[in-house]
């Protein structure tokens, strides 16, 4: 039987880990709710945004060691940098992907975002090859003891990071003039461009915002469990399934659902075996879209989701 | 206007890919840099692909062998020094004229080789292309030993011999003990290994220890025979687990450790899982000390896990320390020049995985030297006249019963010391780390 401290463990390991497919799973819905494109590459842009980020603040070697980048610049510098480089290649993406197929379905669409992928994933195995790299941890220091399990610093950056992102966007959302006219083109794009508000201008800035989300959520991870060029895949597929657990349209069962499946995945790898995280992952996955299509949260179901034909 | 907007920055975007694709020379050394050891710089191919040595412009006709070892995927810090070992060496005969063959003529050596992608299914293609269309005589290779063992039964098949650089014993050794007639291997098996891992755990006077491992052909086989020795020495095993390979994430493993409280923790990984393991055991604050097994042989361990790779301890060949040893150990000149030449060409120092890989390239040369291109020789030579050969990996002596032909007089026990690796002394063992 497991003692307290090892539950204890897995639960905030499962916090930490579910706090980054919280927020994958937000840029999966923002995306889907303003353009009605489920972006398969959003874990990329956290690799991306993680790798950029560790290039500029430490040594590392690329193109197989043909190069060596020692800027070593400060570590919230490189962090911007990272973000601002996955910003600009999810604007290129809607740009050059999603915006000419707008017409195209929306299957179409989901298969030009797995195309763009495979294609990033392939670009930053080419750069930065196969090994596991780590961006260092924000803050040195012992870790912290609660209810008997560890917790070290970084996590604490991750669920508080975590924490403010998702306020901050909700907050967004809420009071600023681009944040309602995001919520405008999703509600009622029809209405919305009445009103005057461009929906390929909200696509792509729907685009550049879940890109910005999971770079940082790529950034305030990576100290804790490393990255890899295929990590993104993973990431993708998790924050997709916390969207669907959170009902598809509905940011805050994204987030609530990220959670959960951080938690569950910790707690079945831990008690039962290690070998089944992933599986378990898309068990819970076959679970909800079998049984409450709707995600786990009653009567939040968003006019998007009617929009689906789900 | 927007559409030609976007067909020009798609052209622009196109093009660059292309351009960064192209633009990655195939130059055999990296540009001089400050950095310390580092994986290599041999370009990454995705599809298996042949490199040639240049076209022999008069008969005598060459010696083909086929390598397949994987520059790319998780195992490429064993494979790329490897890869530049063979690369190396093939280079360094046929600069002398070639190999010089039981008739008297010198034949040039040609390497068709293989990258198997850290996936024993691409191995099994590659060997299958070596011997159909390739027509090798004799086959080294096999970075991971997942690989080694799925080409096992091509090889066979087709009767040429294959000298394996992965170490798991089941690569040689048959289910009822006997050798895989057309199989050798270069590395130490994982008994030994964990032999040396016992040793020094006896001397600390420890009983209870964790083992955990990756779950493929090397992390098992390195853990079963770990069990083995543990059961031999009377230690207890308190708790024993995998992870997958490629996991990045070890909490669940690390929480169980932590409850099961062992003296040490032995790990059984190459540094693509070793390395995240020992930085994640250090941050969740767990002190027991950390053993490795000699799958952690390079620069990229360190480099990985960086402060948190002090203290660990593992056995290895002796290659990684070499300097420290006693003046008069037969195998220093071997190494040493080894070192010299492989510093020399490719700036950086090489790991115990090149050297695995050099053994295997001197005994197919002793091979083709004696005997020339038939591989049913070539095997009955390897199986009978590779008799206290001073290699890099150890002294080797193979015969019918054992075809790996080094053991546990082979290994020193290491300790990582402030990025550098130390020797430990077998009468320090209590003291380390």
């Amino acid at each position: 039987m497991p003692s307290s401290e090892q539950l204890a463990q897995l639960i905030l390991s499962g916090i930490t880990q579910g706090s980054i497919y919280a927020l994958i799973a937000l840029g999966f819905v923002t995306i889907y709710n303003v353009t009605g494109v489920i972006n398969f590459s959003q874990g990329e842009f956290a690799v991306i945004g993680a790798f950029v980020a560790i290039t500029l603040s430490q040594k590392v070697l690329l193109w197989h060691g043909q190069m060596t980048a020692s800027l070593e610049w400060p570590l919230p510098v490189a962090a911007l940098i990272g973000v601002a480089t996955a910003v600009l290649i999810g604007a290129l993406l809607y740009r050059l992907g999603i915006q000419p197929s707008r017409n195209a379905s929306p299957l179409s669409q989901i298969v030009v975002t797995i195309g763009a992928s495979i294609a990033l994933r392939g670009l930053v195995l080419l750069v930065w090859g196969t090994d596991p790299y780590r961006l260092t941890p924000f803050t040195e220091g012992p870790p912290f003891n609660l209810f008997g399990a560890i917790l070290t610093r970084q996590s604490v950056w991750v669920m508080g990071l975590t924490g403010v992102f998702v306020v901050s966007l909700f907050l967004f959302f809420k009071y600023t003039l681009i944040g309602k006219a995001l919520r405008a083109s999703s509600a009622n794009p029809g209405a919305a461009r009445l009103m005057g508000i461009n929906p390929q201008q909200m696509g792509l800035i729907a685009f550049a915002l879940s890109a910005g989300l999971s770079a940082l959520a790529g950034i305030v991870v990576s100290p804790v469990t490393f990255t890899t060029f295929d990590r993104g895949l993973m990431l993708s597929l998790k924050g997709f399934v916390a969207m669907i657990m959170g009902g598809l349209t509905d940011p805050v069962g994204a987030v609530v659902g990220g959670l959960i499946l951080g938690v569950v995945e910790s707690l079945a790898a831990g008690l039962i075996s290690s070998g089944y995280r992933d599986a378990f992952t898309f068990a819970i996955l076959v679970i909800v879209l079998l049984f409450r299509l709707g995600g786990f949260i009653k009567g939040r179901k968003g006019e998007a989701l009617e929009r689906a034909g789900l | 206007m927007k559409n030609k907007l976007n067909i020009l920055i798609s052209v622009v975007a196109v093009f660059g890919l292309l351009l960064a694709a192209c633009a990655t020379p195939t130059t055999e050394a990296p540009k001089p840099t400050a950095a310390p050891a580092q994986p290599t710089a041999v370009p990454a191919t995705k599809a298996p692909e042949p490199t040639k040595a240049p076209e022999p412009t008069k008969p005598p006709e060459p010696y083909v062998i086929g390598v397949f070892l994987s520059s790319t995927g998780p195992a490429s810090s064993l494979g790329l020094p490897e890869v530049d070992t063979v690369n190396m060496m093939a280079e360094q005969f046929n600069k002398a004229g070639g190999i010089k063959g039981p008739d008297g003529k010198m034949h040039e050596l040609v390497v068709k080789m293989y990258d198997d992608q850290s996936d024993p299914t691409k191995a099994v293609e590659a060997v299958k292309k070596i011997v159909e269309s390739d027509k090798a005589v004799v086959i080294v290779g096999g970075t991971t030993s997942g690989a080694s063992i799925a080409v096992n039964e091509t090889v066979t098949k087709a009767k040429i011999p294959f000298i394996s650089v992965a170490s798991s014993s089941a690569i040689v050794t048959k289910a009822d003990g006997t050798q895989h007639e057309w199989v050798f291997k270069t590395p130490q098996q994982n008994l030994p290994v964990a032999q040396v891992q016992i040793d020094w755990l006896k001397a600390k006077g420890f009983t209870k220890i964790a083992s955990v491992g990756v779950n493929d052909a090397f992390g098992k086989d390195s853990m079963g025979a770990m069990k083995k020795a543990a059961g031999d020495a009377n230690i207890k095993l308190v708790w024993e687990g995998t992870f997958e390979p490629k996991t990045t994430d070890f909490s669940a493993q690390i929480t169980a450790i932590k409850a099961a409280a062992p003296e040490a923790v032995i790990v059984h990984a190459v540094p693509a899982e070793g390395a995240p393991f020992t930085v994640q055991y250090r941050d969740l604050g767990l002190t027991a000390p950390l053993v490795h097994n000699h799958g952690i042989g390079n620069q990229a361990f360190i480099n990985t896990a960086k402060a948190a790779a002090n203290n660990v301890l593992f056995p290895i060949g002796k290659i990684l320390v070499i300097d420290q040893l006693a003046a008069n150990d037969p195998q220093k000149p071997v190494i040493n020049k080894y070192i010299a030449d492989y510093t020399a060409k490719f700036n950086k120092a090489p790991s115990s995985f090149g050297g695995h890989a050099w053994d295997a390239m001197i005994m197919v040369k002793m091979a083709l030297e004696a005997v020339g291109p038939d591989s049913a020789r070539i095997r009955d030579f390897l199986e009978t006249k590779i008799v206290k050969f001073i290699g890099i990996s150890g002294v080797f002596t193979i015969d019918a019963k054992d075809h790996t032909g080094i053991g546990k007089e082979s290994l020193v026990l290491v300790q990582i010391k402030d990025g550098k690796w130390v020797y430990v002394d077998p009468k320090d063992y209590a003291k380390a780390p």
